[in-house]
């Protein structure tokens, strides 16, 4: 059986290096992050160095080489936020679920993500998980939020 | 056509395809650089070489920009001093204040730069950068944050030596360089070979330090310390203590050793014709037997590696002799025990290599003898200067002595093999006598000497045309494979040298060295062999004697199980 990035290889024959950021779009869509496995696949196909392919990975915000949690928390940094206070938010976050952005929880339920802006100013500081909006986010009522997620769990 | 152009409001000419610094280089012109390497693709990074062009309103990076007609420059303008030196300060901003415990201080570019541009107060102070050490690999150790990201070692690795181990991770105030997936450089594709040592201009690179645990056993009376130097030691070694470049300084390195305690002092260039008995034997058993061709040498650990990694399929073409270090270790602890009575467990056996990659390969498993490694540690050039004055010892000063006997008396076919063309023109030396039981009316063979990357020749041997071919620098290494596997038949025997122009240019040398410093090195060991009386390794007495007292014959079963080794395929990233 294929595994689920040689198949997606396949639909790119005769790729050159040109091909490599529409390849890891399509990996990441397929498996929700980079593998190293599936690293090594693209650059085995592409004949391209991992560390070049990991390198232009890292360049980019929309890569990420942890399996996703459960709920993806996407933590907004624009500027209407930032104003309204994400920076402590973000930190609270951090404490609260012990990971850095671009981690998941060790209980692979919580993943967190800063992004630039989510585009929903009005609701400054706003987080999204699952695409759930979260609005004028504080840090005392990040526990509640994540708790009623949690809470699903059990 | 040359072209004229005007710096500082004098004419020089430039040649078409210059850029402004190499036409400014020409004319003896200096601009500081940081990221430019000569030979490779311009990068434009670092922008310490801007220079200020009429007509054009932001500064131009001149490693970058071809050089045209007309052209009106000014090098050293306020606008561009200014320029670098803000630079500078930036570049110290974030970088760690500890020049005085720093490996470079004192060849630190980022600090020379700092002195000539007048740097001499702190005038922005940012966040230190703070990275944690890879001291994973058996060879090389990484302090990313002393990196100025200037990239060299980046295209060192992928443009030289085709192995790209590390690259620019991350984005923006966030970069920094590392292997895939911020693995340890011990389980990437790195092959230990530290060009990327060489051209690093800071602290950042540098290699795993041998020199503490030595002085341990120098000083523990139950342990016999041995050492021996590779051929290219005696030469580059000069150059760490101010003599000139290409000086040899054997004798008074062979003095300075003992000085410094190590029981006995022999030379690598004896085993170097040891290798040379076995791998011209190998030669030609497979050119008469029908076996594997080409034949490609296995001196160089980084190859090695390399080929393991990268070449699976050519590993059967490998000679299956184990480097010269490597053979000296297991005589050391073989041979050489049992004429001295020591137990080999009580030997502590050192090596002095221009060479990085040397370190991995002495903690090879298959480097061992019922689990007694051959060799036990490994300096570079540059640690074997640092423990020489370490011990206080005047090089100005010593009487020069002679290596102990018999394993420190070599051929000067063993000699050449410091510089890349070396092993196969000695290899060819003792192959055209044990074919034809004659010596070559001349020894030099001129079509592999110098410092291409690639260098070919056809030997005609009895009747019989042997197509040889010579590469330094990995990457030309990986060419030649391609063309090999894609049906070259005209080759049989191939050296290869992980860096560019063999081991004078060897990870391990002086920090500085360059072009004019390399040729200096190579004609030295080309004017030792010149002048030496034995020129062939089938004619050291010594070996002769190793054969008659202990090995028997070359390929002969003691050699076999002593001197040979094997390969396997790695699966790195």
């Amino acid at each position: 059986m294929k595994s689920k990035v040689e198949e997606i290889l396949q639909q790119y024959p005769n790729a050159g290096r040109d091909s490599l950021i529409p390849i890891l779009q399509s990996v990441q869509e397929s498996l929700g992050f980079l593998s190293e496995e599936s690293v090594v696949q693209v650059s085995k196909f592409l004949k391209m160095p991992a560390s070049k392919i990991f390198g232009v990975a890292t360049f980019y915000n929309q890569f990420r080489f942890t399996q996703p949690g459960k709920y993806h928390v996407m933590v907004c940094r624009g500027t209407a936020c930032h104003v309204l206070g994400s920076a402590t938010v973000l930190e609270e976050i951090e404490k609260y679920l012990k990971v850095k952005p671009g981690m998941t929880t060790k209980d692979k339920i919580f993943s967190l993500e800063v992004v630039a802006c989510i585009g929903a100013c009005g609701l400054a500081p706003v987080i999204s998980i699952n695409g759930e909006f979260h609005a004028k986010v504080t840090t005392e009522s990040i526990q509640s939020i994540f708790e009623t997620y949690r809470n699903r769990e059990v | 056509m040359n072209l004229n152009i005007e710096v500082n409001n004098n004419v020089l000419t430039a040649m078409p395809g210059d850029t402004i610094l190499d036409a400014l280089n020409r004319h003896g012109m200096n601009v500081p650089t940081l990221c430019h390497l000569k030979g490779l693709m311009p990068s434009g990074a670092c922008r310490m070489c801007v220079v200020e062009v009429e007509g054009r309103k932001n500064l131009v990076t001149s490693c970058s920009e071809p050089v045209m007609d007309g052209m009106k420059i000014q090098t050293h303008s306020a606008r561009v001093i200014e320029s670098r030196k803000t630079i500078v300060e930036l570049l110290l901003s974030n970088h760690p204040d500890d020049c005085l415990y720093c490996e470079r201080n004192g060849s630190c570019e980022l600090q020379k730069l700092a002195e000539d541009l007048n740097v001499r107060e702190r005038r922005i102070s940012g966040n230190k950068n703070n990275y944690k050490l890879d001291v994973s690999s058996a060879s090389i150790v990484r302090d990313p944050a002393k990196c100025i990201l200037c990239g060299r070692c980046v295209r060192v690795c992928e443009e030289i030596e085709g192995v790209s181990a590390i690259e620019f991770v991350g984005r923006g105030s966030k970069t920094f360089i590392d292997t895939s997936f911020n693995h340890g450089l011990n389980v990437s594709t790195c092959v230990n070979c530290g060009q990327c040592i060489m051209v690093c201009p800071t602290g950042a690179l540098k290699e795993k330090p041998h020199i503490d645990e030595i002085k341990t056993k120098l000083a523990d009376p139950t342990k016999t310390v041995v050492i021996q130097y590779a051929p290219s030691i005696t030469i580059s070694l000069a150059e760490e203590f101010g003599f000139k470049p290409g000086q040899n300084i054997g004798g008074i390195m062979n003095a300075a050793l003992r000085r410094i305690g190590f029981n006995f002092v022999f030379d690598t260039s004896f085993s170097a014709d040891l290798t040379i008995m076995e791998e011209a034997s190998e030669l030609v058993h497979r050119i008469t037997t029908g076996g594997t061709l080409p034949m490609i040498t296995s001196c160089c650990p980084g190859w090695v590696k390399y080929a393991e990694e990268f070449q699976h399929d050519i590993l059967p073409n490998l000679s299956s002799c184990k480097s010269p270090q490597q053979m000296m270790g297991a005589i050391i602890k073989s041979y050489f025990a049992e004429a001295e009575g020591i137990n080999p467990a009580d030997i502590y056996s050192v090596s002095v290599m221009p060479c990085t990659a040397k370190k991995f390969e002495q903690q090879r498993e298959e480097m061992t003898q019922n689990g007694i490694s051959d060799v036990d540690a490994v300096l570079t050039t540059r640690e074997l200067a640092r423990l020489i004055r370490l011990f206080g010892i005047d090089m100005d000063k010593i009487s020069p002595e002679l290596a102990d006997s018999p394993l420190g008396t070599r051929s000067s076919a063993g000699k050449i093999f410091g510089v890349s063309g070396g092993v196969m023109e000695a290899a060819i030396r003792s192959a055209h006598y044990f074919i034809t039981g004659k010596e070559l009316i001349k020894f030099q063979v001129n079509a592999v000497r110098g410092l291409a990357g690639r260098k070919e020749a056809k030997v005609m041997i009895n009747g019989l045309e042997i197509g040889v071919a010579v590469v330094s620098g990995l990457k030309n290494a990986e060419i030649l494979m391609e063309e090999v596997r894609n049906g070259r038949k005209d080759i049989h025997f191939i050296e290869v040298m992980a860096c560019p122009g063999g081991c004078i240019n060897g990870g391990g040398q002086p920090i500085g060295t360059n072009e004019e410093s390399l040729r200096a090195r190579m004609k030295s060991l080309y004017e030792i062999d010149e002048h030496d009386a034995i020129k062939v390794s089938h004619k050291n007495p010594y070996i002769i004697e190793l054969y008659d007292k202990f090995l028997g014959k070359p390929l002969g079963h003691k050699s076999h199980h002593l001197l040979h080794t094997n390969y396997q395929e790695r699966d790195v990233n």
